[in-house]
């Protein structure tokens, strides 16, 4: 049996040391070691985007990375894009308005991907949010309500949006 | 926007669903996010040959593994539990969890593995040695029926499961009479929902109360008490979690099979266990493919267009093992003519085995391949005529006062107004705009097209298809409940008794219930019960969920409100007739003065039995069980019989261009004109909507589980069986109608098929009409870039053919 | 799908890696971005018994601007490639190809070196370095440092040069001096993101009367690795490159394919496809050269 790691790792603001064997998936291991199971598992070879997190603020799939390769990195996932608890972001919420979601398995890493576009593109065109969740699959919704939450979350104060 | 006579204060509003807070935050509760003290992990050893007889399994290099409990083999199974049976009369396609003495299909499951973790439990599989000799196998449906050919389950005695021919109306009267008559073949690829998450199933064997717990990702009619009988126990034994939330499934998920597996190893060894399929097992062991047909179409016409007659034949390869998918053929019966006044039909139902992945129940349950074959026929006889499409689909649509509307097969159609919602999809695109730019499209060198589908949608659910396919089976109730209590401090709790995935059901029965109280529908918890507290439900599968759950908690809400109004009639001491119900208090019409509010109600149902009418039971809980409406009937002998009670109607109008060099198709404008009579959830419906649309464009450009001559699955990971991504998807316009049911409590019918049922074939006729003036067609699925390469070689052939004659 | 145990070092040096690369003999692989071993080891079609990780190596990150190339450390980010305009400016194809190459999130932890060591028939990274002339910087601990011109790198599918002990360190990109420089990168997959069915690749110069003075291109995805044809591209020196040249040409290079056949696209179809492409990107770039 392999040896175990040491990995030190922040999720979500807090500070974890873990040891894990070199085989677990970063996802595994937010799942199944740390109990953060807001980010899901879809098809565990890079295609679907059910578990994207965020990695020092970057989106990637959390199925395509051991977790001691994480060593040392910050995670974001799902359960840490709210500002506080009790409250959601803007995007989240937009989520919610825009109905953007129906089963919600596909939700976490839409919003990953979502949060990551408006970060670097805080006012994006329609063409350019289908192009940031084009790495994410969704089997509900076709897409259309979660464009048009992102344009919704997104809008310029002054822009009037019919 | 719908247009209802009637003004509802919730129904047919934009709401938040209620099940999105805890969805946008990760708080979902899914199978695989069950964890329970003690919980063991099962990987699958799977059949690498499509045929094959099993001669050893040796499991001694797994079980001395550190971490191994259990290796399980089917023969274990055979002995401890009862098969699972076909929902058609063929008792000897038995099917177990796990092969026993032989495989039928690659991938099928033969050992399963347990141990305490996943990862442990797939390197114990990988010691499992399992010896087989090969048999011989057949891939081809046609080849299957055929004499000599290698039989899937010897002890049936042929790979035909189902056949049956049906003869409604005097078809062969109604050809003789019909000026023309035009005969096509389409063919419509295994495809399925293929949900992002996969099955999974945990049971938790409590030896003290004799209970086996059960969370499952799951949507299947009386699934509590098949998994009961299979592991043969009372029914009141399995306790099924109906509020685990199911990362989508879209009629898939039945996991009967993962979860007898699951419950009879949990039981054994005395721990939880859990199976959560990974992809690859999803996609190739799970059981969970669907639909693989071939229609033969003859269209009786006359020469102005009028369609009178059809004789179809379908042939359907449902895999190496046979749940309820055989019905797959039945359902579509129930609009076998579509939208048109067709008035006879000649229908044949053949269902054949092949050693492959077995089908299970897809969106839809067979309607979508049956819509494209006949739209695709409608096409065809419009080019046959050089008749405008839209033209002769208006010239033989039922009209909106010939309602309701009684189809050959048995069934009525209980509303609609096909022509109306046409119009608004066509203005909607517009048409003249769509037509304008197909030929700019055009004049820049590329193919471009306009389809047009005009579709049936029914809703509503109703088994009818089990009687009409095994007449054995003497079944007409799908029923479905709701339990309304309105507790002391005044705030009220509805329970359902079934899984949700993605439907809002929350949403829609909060909805209802504001509706008939007059209550905040934000202040109503809706809970999903388990098996062993819920009322009866038929869980959410033909489009019924709006219809029947909608239409109980309606009803056990108005038994709520009738009560309240006894009760200050009582009080108030006036007749029940003389009060009016507002806003959850109870006023006299005439005097409004002498009221009742809805905390003085209240107080007395739970506090003042001295204040409550005689023989009026205290507390404030009311149960709706009902039948659905329109059934109870068994088929006639011919086969007649109402299928569904609900029509909701679909059109699509879709622009495509195709790359005439690459071609690649690509999606230009999108409208869905829709009409499901009143929307409790108008976001819900769009949404489903939406999905069903982006799941057609997938069956129609892009997937498809395509096997090798030896059986072997070639796309069975996520880089071959390709899903439609957003760049794959375009913008979508959908555009609503309204015609109330006469049959429901708001006039809602259901839709949870939507989009999915006229995608395919509105995008075939697109394709089709992109390549009509090069002369080449595409009669199957999917439409990919080498399959309409293939079409235009054809096409160049032919017409080389015909200059060198 | 989870992958077979293994041990796991993380490397500090280039030399650490290589000590490990050579103690184990093929046992051992390295791991950069992992977009593409980490789900080939969950579906256990790869299982190391010893997992190298090379990401954090500062030496194979850095990119520097020689003379004529842009000598780029293998571990380099696609992403931080497709987003420097430095790079959009001297190696327009690199990022052309960056377009097709997955999904933003694989490109955010997939790197360059990685790609081209994978080196599936049908990934864009590898044609573009095949098309460039690109040069690559590998070393093991038996042979030391070496290089291999790209025309001699890509051997089959999933198969390089890069021997048993090697890591494969940088990539020298050759930069097309002077003015009239034009690149094109085509390719058809039935959704974005996708494996190609067929791609094409052109860069090439044009001198002051408008014929052209450079030119390389190829075709992926249609035979085990990329394909280049130098004869081919020779014969167009000192011509203006006319629509009719371009077919001609592209579809004598299209016959010179030997396409594999799959679920998506036989091969006639992706001989037919490529021909297409690459006609395409000849005529596009001579186009976009002249203006």
């Amino acid at each position: 049996m392999s040896s175990k790691h040491s990995l030190q790792i922040r999720v979500n603001g807090v500070n974890y040391q873990r040891e894990v064997e070199p085989r677990t998936t970063l996802v595994d291991f937010l799942r199944d070691e740390l109990g953060l199971t807001g980010t899901h598992v879809g098809c565990e070879h890079g295609v679907c985007g059910a578990c994207s997190v965020m990695l020092n603020d970057e989106p990637v799939r959390s199925c395509c990375m051991f977790a001691v390769q994480a060593d040392g990195m910050t995670v974001t996932t799902v359960e840490g894009l709210a500002p506080e608890r009790g409250s959601m972001s803007k995007i989240q919420d937009a989520f919610c308005e825009k109905h953007a979601l129906q089963c919600g398995y596909c939700t976490p890493g839409m919003l990953i991907a979502c949060h990551a576009l408006v970060a670097e593109t805080p006012h994006p065109s329609e063409a350019q949010v289908r192009e940031a969740i084009s790495g994410n699959l969704c089997r509900c919704t076709g897409y259309q309500q979660i464009v048009d939450a992102v344009m919704h979350a997104t809008v310029a104060e002054g822009d009037h949006h019919g | 926007m719908a247009e209802s006579p009637v003004k509802f204060r919730f129904i047919g509003k934009h709401r938040r669903a209620v099940e999105h807070k805890r969805f946008v935050v990760g708080q979902g509760h899914y199978a695989a996010d069950i964890h329970l003290q003690g919980m063991l992990h099962v990987a699958l050893v799977a059949s690498p040959y499509a045929s094959a007889r099993i001669v050893s399994i040796d499991a001694s290099a797994a079980l001395a593994m550190p971490g191994v409990h259990a290796v399980l083999s089917g023969e274990e199974l055979r002995l401890a539990t009862d098969p699972m049976l076909p929902g058609v009369d063929a008792p000897q396609v038995t099917r177990l969890p796990l092969a026993v003495d032989v495989a039928r299909y690659a991938g099928e499951w033969v050992v399963a593995v347990v141990a305490e973790s996943r990862a442990l439990a797939e390197d114990a599989a990988e010691l499992v040695m399992v010896d087989y000799e090969t048999l011989p196998h057949i891939v081809d449906p046609e080849a299957a029926m055929a004499e000599g050919a290698p039989l899937v389950h010897p002890a049936h005695g042929s790979n035909v499961i189902f056949k049956r021919k049906f003869v409604w109306g005097p078809v062969d009267e109604d050809f003789a009479k019909c000026d023309h008559q035009l005969s096509y073949r389409v063919r419509w690829a295994r495809n399925s929902t293929v949900p992002i998450e996969t099955f999974a199933v945990a049971c938790d064997w409590n030896d003290s109360t004799g209970v086996l717990d059960v969370w499952a990702s799951i949507q299947m009619p009386k699934f509590p008490d098949q998994v009961a009988k299979a592991l043969r126990l009372p029914g009141n034994a399995v306790r099924v979690h109906f509020d685990v939330d199911v990362g989508g499934s879209y009629g898939l998920k039945r996991g009967l099979k993962h979860s007898v597996l699951v419950g009879y190893l949990a039981r054994k060894l005395g721990r939880p266990v859990r199976l959560v399929e990974d992809r690859l097992e999803n996609m190739r062991g799970g059981d969970m493919q669907g639909p693989d047909r071939q229609f033969d179409v003859t269209l009786g016409f006359q020469k102005d267009g009028t369609l009178r007659s059809m004789r179809m034949r379908a042939v359907d390869d449902i895999g190496a093992y046979s749940g309820r998918s055989p019905l797959q053929l039945g359902k579509p019966v129930g609009a076998i003519v579509g939208p048109y006044r067709i008035q006879s039909v000649e229908y044949e139902a053949i269902a054949v085995m092949t050693n492959k992945t077995p089908q299970e129940a897809v969106r839809g349950f067979g309607q979508a391949p049956t819509n494209y074959a006949l739209e695709t026929g409608i096409d065809k006889v419009a080019r046959f005529l050089d008749m405008d499409r839209i033209e002769l689909r208006r010239r033989n649509m039922i009209g909106k006062d010939e309602f309701p509307y009684l189809i050959p097969s048995g069934t009525h159609y209980d509303s609609g107004d096909y022509a109306t919602v046409l119009g608004k999809a066509l203005d909607a695109a517009p048409l003249v705009g769509i037509v304008a730019e197909r030929d700019r499209l055009r004049a820049q060198g590329l193919l471009a097209g306009i389809g047009i589908s005009t579709c049936l949608e029914p809703s509503g659910g109703n088994s009818s298809f089990e009687p009409l396919f095994n007449p054995k089976n003497e079944t007409t109730t799908w029923m479905d409940s709701c339990l309304v209590r309105v507790d002391l401090s005044g705030s009220i709790t509805a329970l359902m008794g079934t899984s949700t995935s993605g439907q809002a059901h929350e949403t829609m029965v909060s909805t209802v219930v504001a509706e008939i109280l007059h209550r905040e529908p934000d202040s109503i918890r809706v809970l999903h019960a388990d098996s062993l507290n819920a009322l009866p439900s038929n869980s959410p599968v033909g489009s019924r969920m709006a219809i029947m759950l909608g239409g109980a908690a309606a009803g056990a809400a108005k038994k709520i409100r009738d009560k309240l109004l006894r009760i200050a009639a009582h009080n108030l001491s006036v007749a029940f007739e003389d009060l009016v119900y507002e806003g959850g208090h109870v006023a006299v019409k005439q005097n409004p003065t002498s009221s009742m509010s809805w905390d003085a109600l209240i107080e007395i149902a739970h506090r003042k039995f001295h204040k409550l009418p005689e023989g009026m039971e205290p507390g404030l809980q009311e149960k709706f069980v009902w039948e659905v409406p329109t059934g109870g009937q068994l088929p006639t002998e011919d086969g007649r019989v109402q299928m569904y009670p609900c029509h909701s109607f679909e059109t699509h109008v879709v622009l495509t261009s195709i790359d005439p060099d690459t071609c690649k198709v690509t999606l230009r404008r999108y409208v869905c004109g829709h009409d499901c009579g009143v929307m409790i959830s108008p976001d819900v419906v769009h949404g489903m909507t939406y999905g069903g649309i982006a799941h057609g464009i997938g069956a129609s450009l892009m997937e498809k589980f395509a096997f090798s001559d030896e059986g072997q699955l070639l796309s069975g990971t996520f880089m071959d069986y390709l899903l439609p991504t957003s760049s794959e998807v375009p913008a979508i316009t959908i555009v609503d109608h309204c015609t109330p049911s006469p049959l429901t409590e708001f006039g809602q019918k259901g839709s949870g098929e939507a989009g999915y049922l006229g995608s395919p074939a509105a995008i075939a006729s697109a394709v089709n009409d992109a390549l009509a003036p090069l002369g080449a067609s595409i009669d199957y699925l999917p439409m990919t870039p080498q399959a309409i390469w293939l079409a235009l070689g054809d096409a160049k052939k032919r017409a080389a053919d015909a200059t060198a004659d | 799908m989870k992958a077979a145990p293994f041990d796991y070092k993380r490397a500090d040096s280039l030399a650490e890696a290589l000590d490990v690369l050579a103690e184990h003999g093929g046992e051992a692989k390295l791991i950069a971005g992992g977009q593409s071993l980490v789900p080939m080891m969950a579906m256990r079609l790869a299982r190391p018994a010893v997992l190298v990780d090379i990401n954090r190596l500062a030496s194979l990150k850095t990119v520097t601007t020689e003379s004529g190339h842009v000598h780029m450390g293998a571990c380099v980010r696609q992403r931080d490639v497709e987003h420097s305009a430095a790079l959009c400016a001297s190696l327009p194809l690199v990022q052309q190809a960056l377009h097709w190459v997955g999904h933003q999130q694989t490109r955010n932890r997939g790197t360059v070196g990685g790609s081209l060591a994978y080196a599936d028939p049908s990934a864009e990274l590898p044609l573009a370095c095949l098309v460039l002339g690109g040069t690559l910087h590998l070393e093991g601990q038996a042979n030391g440092p070496r290089t291999v011109a790209a025309a001699d790198f890509f051997l089959g599918p999933m198969f390089t040069a890069i021997g048993e002990d090697e890591c494969l360190v940088a990539i020298d990109w050759p930069v097309w001096q002077g003015g009239r420089v034009a690149s094109v990168f085509e390719e058809t997959s039935i959704r974005h993101g996708d494996f190609a069915m067929a791609s094409a690749a052109c860069q090439l110069q044009l001198n002051n009367q408008g014929a052209v003075s450079a030119i390389s291109f190829g075709l992926g995805g249609v035979g085990g690795a990329p394909l280049i044809f130098p004869d081919l591209a020779a014969q167009l020196i000192g011509q203006a490159l006319t629509p009719s040249m371009a077919k001609d040409v592209a579809q004598a290079a299209a016959a010179q394919s030997e396409p594999g056949n799959d679920m998506h696209a036989s091969a006639p179809y992706r001989r037919h496809l490529s021909a297409v492409l690459l006609e395409r990107v000849l005529r596009q770039s001579a186009t976009q050269a002249a203006a």
